[in-house]
């Protein structure tokens, strides 16, 4: 059991940083990255755009598009989970509604 | 059978009870809202599958969030869950038997006292750990099972009924701190049970290094007077789609941990593409028990498990998940296939003008 256990973690392991040994085959410029449909980790178009990564994006992909009438409520519902600042909260409520 | 009917009464009672206290949330602050902070529905719907020993689990769900902002300081929030498992009979008889499941996952008031402090009163997530509070959503999460140590030191139920201060400390370009501090009153209410407890949490997180480091603390407070503590590391490796999590924690009886690595293949394509919608998903997780306890939530016996999952992102926040878990356990080892869709959704919870 515990030979299997080792294999199987060590085959996981393996294959799980084999992405941090991989060159990057494409790039998205920043200027194309739609705010919210933005992969993981393209460069930051502006703060908001920073705080979004840096917050929302560690535990979640950005939802598709939602209406601008709920952004605030968005945001007041983000700053309890990830602990927003004051600062990173209007940073975050300017970039979605630029 | 003699209690289906009753049962499924009470069920029904429970679910028009939250429906009109989500309704009543959304009315109280209608002439509170306007411009962008519109009441929200949020949440997640979807079909899932769990296969073990040969027996195949169907489990229809349905998770909602309603966030309601009243005034420029108030924000409650709430989370429900309803979920009905169908599930072989067993004992050589056909047929499936079914169990509803219907609850308020948290219900909860958010009060900005200042920019350094929000205190959250009601029925709410316990601060231990990040599993529970910000991956547990049906629509975050990677696998379809929570990780094995989920219920140490989130004191049973998961959640918690009184007070909690939290917030962030300081926040600047190399590091940020944030904390939560909780009390929480012993309730046997069904929809709102909780034990007597404290404890909390306080996170590092080094921008530059995408780099997340915390602690939790819960110390239960009735019966058995008992400690838990826990520890953090997140990290998203710069110029990659990597995602590496782990957690450790530890109780009087047992321990354990868990890592989880997940990769977007967006960054080998566009992420629109077919292939960019793909994230494999590894996970790690073991847990150690050091004295029998049978009210912990952990396997009796020390178990080992890896779970490989791959999940694919469709269109309109819809996500297809798969994974496969081999478990080691000296009470025998066993393979568990899952599948699932999950379907997310935001909207107001009104229609504008």
């Amino acid at each position: 059991m515990r030979r299997n256990w080792i294999l199987i973690t060590s085959f996981g392991f393996v294959v799980a940083i084999l992405p941090l040994m991989a060159q990057p085959f494409a790039s998205t410029p920043a200027s194309q990255v739609e705010p919210l449909k933005s992969t993981k980790h393209p460069a930051p178009s502006s703060e908001g755009d920073r705080v979004f990564q840096q917050n929302c994006s560690r535990c979640h992909d950005a939802p598709q598009s939602f209406s601008p009438r709920i952004s605030g409520t968005v945001i007041r519902h983000m700053r309890v989970r990830a602990s927003l600042s004051e600062h990173d909260e209007k940073a975050l409520l300017k970039f979605l509604n630029p | 059978m003699l209690n289906f009917a009753p049962r499924r009464l009470l069920l029904a009672k429970r679910a028009t009870g939250i429906m009109l206290a989500f309704s009543m949330l959304s009315i109280a602050t209608a002439q509170h809202s306007m411009g962008q902070n519109v009441p929200l529905i949020s949440g997640g719907a979807g079909f899932e599958t769990n296969t073990s020993g040969g027996n195949t689990t169907y489990i229809p769900v349905i998770s909602p969030l309603l966030a309601a902002p009243l005034g420029n300081h108030v924000l409650v929030e709430s989370r429900a869950i309803v979920l009905d498992s169908f599930f072989p009979r067993g004992g050589g008889q056909p047929g499936y038997s079914s169990d509803l499941f219907l609850g308020l996952t948290y219900l909860e008031a958010n009060i900005t006292a200042s920019k350094h402090l929000t205190f959250v009163a009601g029925d709410f997530l316990t601060p231990f750990g990040t599993y529970n509070e910000r991956l547990s959503p049906i629509w975050i999460s990677n696998f379809e099972d929570a990780p094995l140590i989920l219920s140490i030191g989130t004191m049973g139920s998961g959640s918690g009924v009184g007070g909690q201060l939290r917030g962030s400390v300081f926040s600047t370009q190399h590091v940020s701190f944030d904390y939560a501090a909780y009390f929480s009153a012993a309730s046997t209410n069904e929809q709102f049970s909780a034990e007597r407890a404290s404890g909390g949490r306080g996170s590092f997180y080094f921008p530059t290094a995408r780099l997340e480091v915390g602690a939790s603390y819960g110390r239960l407070l009735q019966g058995t007077q008992q400690t838990f503590s826990g520890v953090h590391v997140w990290w998203e490796p710069e110029n990659t789609s990597l995602r590496l999590r782990s957690e450790y924690a530890h109780g009087p009886h047992s321990s354990g941990y868990w890592i989880e690595a997940d990769y977007r293949l967006s960054r080998f394509n566009n992420g629109e593409s077919f292939v960019g919608r793909f994230e494999p998903v590894f996970r790690m997780q073991q847990t150690f028990r050091t004295g029998p306890d049978q009210s912990d939530g952990l396997p009796s016996a020390p178990t080992e498990q890896a779970d490989f999952g791959l999940d694919y992102r469709l269109q309109h926040e819809v996500r297809l998940n798969s994974s496969y878990s081999r478990e080691f356990s000296p009470t025998g080892n066993r393979n568990i296939w899952q599948t699932g869709i999950v379907y997310r959704f935001l909207f107001p919870a009104w229609r504008g003008k």
